[in-house]
Parts: C-alpha cells; structure tokens; sequence
C-alpha cells in the first residue's frame, strides 16, 4: 500500500482522463470528491481504481454543488483534494466555487470542457472559459491553467495543487472533451525527482488543541456585515492576487517579433495554431504565435507588446468570443485589428487556421 | 442582583451577547448543544458548520473550529470534512429552509449514505433571516410574507415532516430525533446522543429543535410559547425516532 | 516538418473501427512514433456511425482532428456518406465491396477509390470476428505507418489473455492481418 505510484519516468500512452487521475495521484492529492457528467467521467474510473492502493479516497456525491462543496471540507480539514467537471456541472460547481474564492480555500478542479449552452453537446468546446475564469458572483480570483498536451495535463495537474496551497486561490485545470478522450503520448514522472516540492497542506480545522484553551478557534466565514468590511477584505485579496500574478503567468510565443500576423489561441486549439503558423513560416509569411497558458491571470505585459508590434491578432478559438474578451480586456489601447476565427463547440483544424490566416495577410 | 446562569463552556465569552433577537430559538438550541460538547468532552474536536438564514449568526459563537457555508450546503462541507478526517465531530446547523428546501438533496442523501455526521436543524416554519417568508414547514393557514392570507395546503402543500423523512431513509446505526426548545433537558438529550452516535461511528445523526422566531411570527412571549407548545406538535410530533442505542438495548 | 499519416476510419457501431484505430495507435507508438487518436463520442456512438481520427508521425502532432484524411476507410453505406466530406485529391478511399451503393454516391476527387472483399473473404476464409482487423491490415498496407509486426505485437498486447486460452484466436488474427494487407 502507498508506494509511489510511478518510480521512475515512462513514457505511456492513454487518454487524458486517465492522465489526470495519475497527475491527481502523483502530486499527492488525498481525496477526490466528484459526480459523474461527460466527458470526465474516467478521471473518477481511474482514479476509483488507482486509490484504494495508494491509500487515497474517494467521494460520490450526489450533484456537483455537494462534490464543490465535500471538496471544500476536504480541504478545510486539511487534505490536498480535488474534483472535476464539465458543462452543466461546472455551472453548477460555481457556487462552491465562489466560496472557495471568497475564503482563499485551495480547492483544485479539472475542467473538461463540452458543448455548451446548456446540454448542448458532450463533445468538446471552449465554450467554459468565462464560467471557468470569472465564475460565480466573484471577482475571478482564480488561477486558470489551459492545456493543450497530456504532458501538459500531467504538468499541469501536478503543479495545480503547488499553487492552490502556495497561494490560496481556487485552481483550475482547464481541457476539454477531445484532451479528455484522446490518446496520444507522454512521460510520466515522480514529481519530487524532478525536484518539484510539495506545498503541504495545512488544516483549518482540527488543529491540535483545544480552541479558546490552548489556541483560538479556527472561525471562517464568507459573510460580512457591513460593505466596508467586504470592501477591505477584497483589497487584500487583490493585493495578494496581484502579487502572486507576476509569479503564476505562462504563456508560451515565438516568431511574434516581424510577425504581420499574430496567431492567439489556447488549450487544444493551440495545437493546431502551433503548426499552421510553423508551416507557414517555412514558407516565408510573416505569422507568429501567441498563446497563453493561465487564462487567470492573463500574460497582460506580454500580450500587449506582442499586439503593439503585430498588424493584426487572428483570435482563434471553440467558442463565440470567450477568450477573444480576455484579449481585449488586456489590450485596452491597442489600435491593432482582431480578426476573429470562431468555431463554438466544434474542433479547429490546422488547415482552417492556415487558410484564414493567409487570407488575412 | 440578578444571578446569570453560567454559560457552556465551549461557549465564546467574547461574542456574547450573541447576535439573535430577543426571544430566538437559536439561544436555546445552541446552549443544549454547547452542554452538550461539554458533557462529552469534546470541544477540542468538534467542527461546527452553520448555513445560511439565522443560523450563519453563530459562526463566531463557540470556542469550537466554525465554518459558515452557503444557504442548504453546510451538510456536504462538513461530510467533505469527515471523510477527509474521521477523527473530527461534524456537526451541520441548519434552519428548516436550509434543511428541507434548497439543501435537502444534501440531507437526503447524507442520510442515505449514512455519513457520519450530525445535523442539527433549528425548525422555526419561515424563512426569518430574509424577512419572514413562507417555508417547507410553515403550518396550514398560517401567514407569512409569501402566504399572507395563510398557507393553503392545496396550492403549497403541507409541511415537510423532515425527521419521519430522514427515518425513512435512513440506515441501521442513525438516530433520527425531534426535540423542542420547550423542553430543554430532553432536547439537550437528543443532541447528546445524536453526538454520542457520531462519535461511536455508527452512521448519520439528526436531530430536529423546534424554535421559536417571535419577530416574524410577531408574537410576545405568550404567544411565542403558545405556538411552540401547542400549535407546531400538532404537525411536528416530538420524539425519537430512531436510536441504535434503544434497538441494543431491546436486544438485550 | 516530419510527414504526419492520417488516417479515418468509419463504420457502423459492433465493427471495430474503434479497437483497430487504437491498436494502429499503439502499434505506432510502441515503435516509438508519435500517435494521437480520437473517437468521435457523443450521442452518435449509441445508433450513429462511428468515426476515429488517427494520425502517426515522427513528430509531435497538432490539432487533434483534421479536414483532409490521407486515407479513409468505410465499412457501411453511412459511413460512406459521413465521410466523403474529408476526401481530398491527395486521398485514398477505400470501402467494403459488399455495400451496395449508387456509383455516383462514392467520393469524386479522391486520388483512388478502392473497393476491397474484406467482408467476403473474412466470412468464408477466416471469422466474421476478424473483419476488422482484416481493415488494419490494408491500411497498414496503404499507409506503412507500422509494420506488420509492430501490428501483431500491439494486438498481442490486447488480445494476449485471449490468445492464452485459445492459441488458434491468435493465428487467426494474425492471418487477417496478412490478408487484409494482401487487399490493397
């Protein structure tokens, strides 16, 4: 029981569901808490499967308010404990959610993005960003990794709940439903070899002693009586957020310098820009790359000197203009043209990325 | 002089006196749960869960780990909290909004998975700290700021019976109560073993405290004890009505 | 840029197109190559034709699903119709011989249209069963993007407990493939 789950680094071939359950397990998490919705029911599958012989836990609640909600209590007793969700699920997950920002609680979640409004389709989309960024009757206090590989669902799982504990801050793996059930390579690795260290978790509740004896008592609360109270509290939130934005921020760009053409996407879809935008390169065009990888906090700096230089921004996303709005919203000032290439809830090849990036030169 | 009776230990000295009207029920509720913990000795591992509606008054008022949630969901938080550490005492609190209405897939549920966690829900027939409105509990006929001529069975049903309810849902090893701020001892009783229940791992403990809200209700204290005493056990029928404790002792 | 193979695959649900697109996945990627496979999901899987997009190469591969296939395999008259729109000039199709269907309903443009007995000869010459993997084998044989063995190897991997039990289930499975490779 409870060895480590990989001993040395492997290089496997599965789907991506079953690569967060092994990022979930590799980075130490204690509980998952879920309910099931299309398509991440298999990161609960193999999770269920991987637990009981690594001494985890497992929780099958009974709507995703309660699997928000046990994942907060998770938590709050002070285990590193995550969920996942997708579609009407995650609007569901909001409300947890936004307690979870409200009291600074670590809570890290996995988004696999489906069609949406509503039931729409249990495909794919990118159609969660704003629900996944600025969620809830909130302020977007979140930090939002969008991936695009499963190397990167294995990083990026792992690294999760670091900064969820380092930081405080609701963390979220956003993918989406072709991540969630394609199968394509990656390594496998045990993070404390690759030097990566464990933030620990801490209790708030159940410390030891008795509370008003030997210690006061953990009281939390997301209520406040009066607005300026709320007000003073939300400004060290934002103080606290704004600081740790400068050391949370990725992002990932080249050929951006020269480039007539900037191509900005995230997650999955960047795969594709990645490789139209090489292509086109080989063939002489002026192109570049842009893509962030936290949708909260945005590379604001960087997205907007790449948008001073470029002609043009080619915004291409799975979704009417989700992440095209957390572009603007950073570029405010900018006079370059954004030309959208939206496709919601359907998949964008690398051919209708080349074809409308050519057209736009 | 006037001589104060002594307060619960486990009790806040500093956030006292507490934030509840005059003549609120939650008082009452609380001091049989504060005697309670300090009977069974366990203060330094309960965690207390308070929803919203009146009940969220009392996040500060033990010396107790507190944890004010959203209205329906302190029920999941502190069942998140015992399967992540079983060695904590969670308790939810609750009023029968909370409870029955926006949170009752919780309380269903958590029953019929016999977590083991105890819920204590305050039953007072409105929603109070909004101002009075008409609840799952609000008796026939009775008015309130969404039912003004009256509740009417026919057109919002009858009250929800939510112990008869959890009771029958609930597994072997739950203790399922109705107690009443009317009668202190028996309702501090209750809570104690619903406590005693959770911490012999039995499975999921509720007890329900009728409660008065003289200020929606807008009674004075006859009237407030009128109403508690006579009206409400007409629908809310006082008693246990399910403990381990008695079906061993049957066995024996 | 490394070449990438793609590759779709089409059929009625109980066909297997989906275990074949996955075991040419890992086929390729026990090789060492790269692979990404996606089925398409959804309510479709449950009445509707089922579709798998795989591509291999040397290289990682980009997006996940594409306009134009390399290769497409049909093996229903559905799924004839489903997938003509990713047929370009560059394109092989190929389809059971046994669907019948209007001429003028299969693709125009593609570089080849190829009508194979796959059903046929699976049926008399070997077991309904190994219909599918009858289909790895020609488009192993159209595409190399594995070689036979790594085939065999990736299906050993799948089917070894199988095999265990009845060594003959692995000789005919790896007869298919042969055969199947002997269609194109």
């Amino acid at each position: 029981m409870s060895e480590k789950l990989i001993t040395e680094e492997k290089r496997v071939f599965m789907t991506g569901n079953e690569v967060v359950a092994w990022a979930a397990v590799a980075a130490g998490a204690e509980i998952m808490y879920g309910y099931p919705i299309t398509p991440q029911n298999e990161i609960m599958h193999y999770w269920t499967r991987l637990a009981p012989k690594y001494d985890r836990k497992f929780l099958q609640t009974e709507d995703e308010l309660s699997a928000g909600f046990t994942t907060i209590g998770g938590v709050m007793a002070g285990r590193k404990s995550f969920t996942a969700t997708a579609g009407p699920g995650n609007t569901l997950m909001q409300e947890p959610l936004s307690m979870a920002e409200a009291m600074r609680l670590p809570v890290v979640t996995v988004v696999q993005q489906r069609g949406g409004p509503s039931t729409a389709t249990v495909i794919y989309s990118q159609q969660e960003v704003t629900l996944t960024t600025f969620g809830g009757n909130g302020e977007g206090m979140r930090v939002v990794y969008s991936t695009a590989t499963h190397q990167e669902l294995f990083d990026y799982t792992i690294k999760s709940f670091n900064v969820a504990w380092k930081y405080r801050f609701p963390t979220f793996v956003l993918g989406d439903g072709y991540q969630a059930k394609m199968r394509e390579s990656l390594t496998l690795y045990d993070p404390e070899q690759k030097g990566v260290d464990f933030v620990p978790a801490e209790r708030f509740v159940g410390k030891p002693g008795t509370p008003g004896v030997d210690r006061e008592p953990g009281h939390y609360r997301n209520t406040y009586n009066v607005e300026e109270e709320l007000y003073d509290v939300l400004q060290e939130h934002f103080a606290d957020y704004k600081k740790m934005a400068e050391e949370v921020v990725e992002y990932d760009a080249f050929d951006t310098e020269d480039a007539d053409v900037v191509v900005v996407s995230h997650g999955v879809v960047s795969r594709g820009a990645k490789e139209a935008v090489e292509r086109m390169r080989k063939e002489g065009k002026k192109v570049g790359y842009f893509r962030p990888i936290t949708l909260r906090p945005m590379p604001e700096k960087q997205l907007k000197e790449v948008a001073d230089k470029a002609k043009k921004l080619l915004v291409v996303e799975s979704a009417q203009g989700q992440f095209a709005k957390l572009i603007k919203d950073v570029i405010y000032g900018s006079t370059t043209e954004i030309v959208p290439l939206f496709k919601p809830g359907v998949g964008i090849t690398t051919e209708e990325i080349t074809a409308k990036t050519k057209e736009i030169l | 002089m006037t001589v104060q009776p002594a307060m619960p230990k486990c009790w806040r000295p500093e956030s006292k006196p507490h934030k509840f009207c005059p003549g609120c029920g939650h008082g009452l509720v609380l001091k049989a749960l504060g005697e309670a913990i300090d009977e069974l000795g366990i203060q330094d591992r309960v965690v207390f869960g308070c929803d919203i509606g009146c009940s969220l008054l009392a996040w500060d008022f033990f010396n107790v780990d507190s944890i004010q949630t959203h209205h329906g969901r302190t029920t999941p938080v502190m069942v998140g909290i015992k399967r992540a550490n079983p060695d904590l005492i969670c308790i939810a609190y609750m009023g029968d909004g909370g409870g029955y209405a926006i949170g009752s897939q919780h309380l269903v549920n958590s029953a019929s998975r016999n977590e083991k966690i105890t819920v204590l829900l305050a039953l007072n027939t409105v929603y109070a700290m909004t101002g009075g409105q008409m609840a799952p509990t609000t008796m026939p006929d009775q008015k309130a700021e969404t039912s003004p001529y009256g509740r009417d069975p026919e057109e919002s049903g009858y009250p929800t019976q939510g112990p008869e309810m959890v009771a029958a849902i609930a597994r072997e090893g739950s203790y399922v109560a109705r107690g009443t701020t009317v009668n202190m001892r028996q309702l501090k009783s209750y809570i104690k073993k619903a406590l005693e229940n959770q911490m012999e791992g039995n499975g999921f403990s509720f007890v329900e405290a009728l409660a008065g809200c003289p200020t929606n209700w807008r009674t004075n204290a006859e009237k407030t004890w009128n109403f508690l005493q006579k009206d409400m056990p007409k629908y809310f029928k006082v008693g246990e009505l399910k403990d381990p404790g008695a079906n061993e002792k049957e066995g024996q | 840029m490394a070449e990438v193979t793609k590759i779709m695959m089409a059929g009625e649900g109980g066909q297997g197109v989906q275990s074949v697109a996955q075991i040419l996945a890992e086929a390729a990627d026990n090789e060492g190559r790269e692979a990404l496979y996606i089925p398409n999901f959804g309510v479709e899987q449950r009445g509707g034709v089922s579709i798998a997009f795989l591509q291999i190469s040397d290289e990682r591969i980009g997006a996940p699903k594409f306009d134009i296939a390399d290769i497409i395999v049909a093996l229903s008259d559905r799924a004839i119709y489903r997938t003509k729109q990713y047929v370009g000039e560059k394109t092989v199709f190929v389809y059971d011989a046994g669907i019948e269907i209007p001429e003028e309903d299969l693709p125009k443009g593609a570089a080849k249209v190829l009508a194979i007995p796959a059903l046929e000869i699976a049926k008399n010459e070997l077991h309904p069963r190994v219909f599918n993997v009858m289909i790895m084998g020609a488009v192993i044989a159209a595409t190399k993007v594995v070689t036979d063995k790594a085939a065999k190897d990736a299906i050993e991997k799948k089917l070894g407990y199988k095999f265990e039990q009845n060594p003959k289930l692995r000789d005919l499975n790896y007869k298919a493939i042969d055969k199947g490779m002997e269609l194109v």
